[in-house]
């Protein structure tokens, strides 16, 4: 659905930047693909090893873990899968609640989907080619810690 | 035949990954179906999402001078740099992959690094188009509680990495963003 709009805006603005200036609308896709092609490498090693993570973890392992009588060793792993792998959110959603709705704990969901969402692991060696290996090391750790924090919140709020 | 060196030189890794996939295949043949679906779905993803990204960003970089960023995202730009920064990850598509070339155009046309930070927290996690689709699949409370932590959590590790990274880092990172840009081809 996003994609749809961000094709439109995109398809749009492009016509609006045609009108205005023809060649300066060239020079901007010609500079979208080639960036396009200058990340395509390191796009291709992240879908190669999303594909071979995901195919040793699949939703019944990830579900035996996360159950809500898992704990504190539950909430760990979901904090590390969610580290680890790397699921866009409109496939990540769906199955983080068709596992609360099997039994997994919120806390552990929780977890999971914090983490998932601003830790990774895979896209790391990308992070710091953009950003070096400091910022894009600090920003993974702080925020895998933090996700254990919101995930606390979170099962708070949903318990009152 | 230099350019064709250096083409296999930057996507060796690309190779190596790949015949990695392929021993993973042929020793356990069982995993083969799954590890082809999720290359099919996670690529389908990628080739949909990224295209209208770039060229959006390619638009950015020819359109909107560095002199009227630096004012709406440079380092005076403050309390509304800070709420915009928020914005404009927020209102994102796409993987977070998709935020870090988009951080390099803005860095390129001076946007302040605490600035930076928090468009890469935002795009992260609190995207709007994806809390529609989490109010729906774990409901309406756990998405806002999320959406409730995760605004002041972009802030923190925001901080945090400022702290950490040393001014020279911060300059060398900037310059690094310059050679990035994608008008300039990298050496080749």
């Amino acid at each position: 659905m996003d994609t749809v709009m961000l094709y439109i805006i995109a398809a749009v603005l492009i016509a609006v930047s045609a009108v205005k200036d023809r060649d300066k609308t060239r020079k901007a896709v010609m500079k979208g693909l080639k960036s396009i092609e200058g990340i395509l490498p390191q796009l291709i090693v992240v879908l190669i090893a999303i594909a071979v993570i995901l195919s040793l973890f699949d939703a019944e392992t990830i579900s035996r873990y996360l159950g809500s009588g898992s704990g504190l060793f539950g909430v760990l792993i979901a904090g590390l899968v969610g580290a680890i792998t790397l699921i866009p959110g409109f496939v990540a959603f769906p199955a983080a609640g068709e596992l609360l709705r099997n039994g997994a704990g919120v806390l552990q969901v929780a977890t999971f989907v914090s983490s998932l969402m601003m830790v990774g692991v895979v896209t790391l060696p990308m992070e710091i080619k953009y950003f070096g290996r400091r910022a894009a090391i600090t920003r993974n750790a702080v925020a895998f810690a933090f996700s254990f924090a919101a995930a606390l919140f979170v099962a708070w709020v949903v318990s009152l | 035949m230099n350019k064709v060196k250096s083409l296999i030189g930057r996507y060796r890794a690309v190779i190596i990954a790949g015949l990695a996939l392929a021993a993973l295949v042929v020793f356990m043949p069982e995993l083969g179906p799954r590890v082809g679906m999720s290359l099919l779905e996670q690529g389908r993803t990628m080739l949909l999402v990224l295209p209208p990204i770039f060229l959006l960003l390619g638009l950015l970089d020819v359109w909107v001078p560095r002199e009227t960023l630096m004012r709406f995202m440079g380092p005076g730009s403050g309390f509304k740099g800070l709420v915009l920064s928020f914005a404009l990850g927020s209102a994102a598509a796409g993987p977070l992959y998709g935020a870090f070339p988009v951080a390099a155009v803005l860095m390129r046309k001076g946007a302040s690094f605490s600035n930076i930070l928090i468009f890469i927290g935002a795009w992260s996690t609190t995207k709007i188009p994806m809390l529609l689709f989490e109010m729906n699949a774990l409901g309406v409370r756990f998405a806002l509680a999320r959406l409730a932590i995760d605004i002041p959590g972009i802030i923190i590790i925001a901080l945090a990495i400022k702290t950490v990274v040393p001014k020279a880092e911060i300059e060398r990172i900037y310059a690094a963003a310059a050679t990035m840009d994608a008008s300039t081809p990298r050496k080749s």
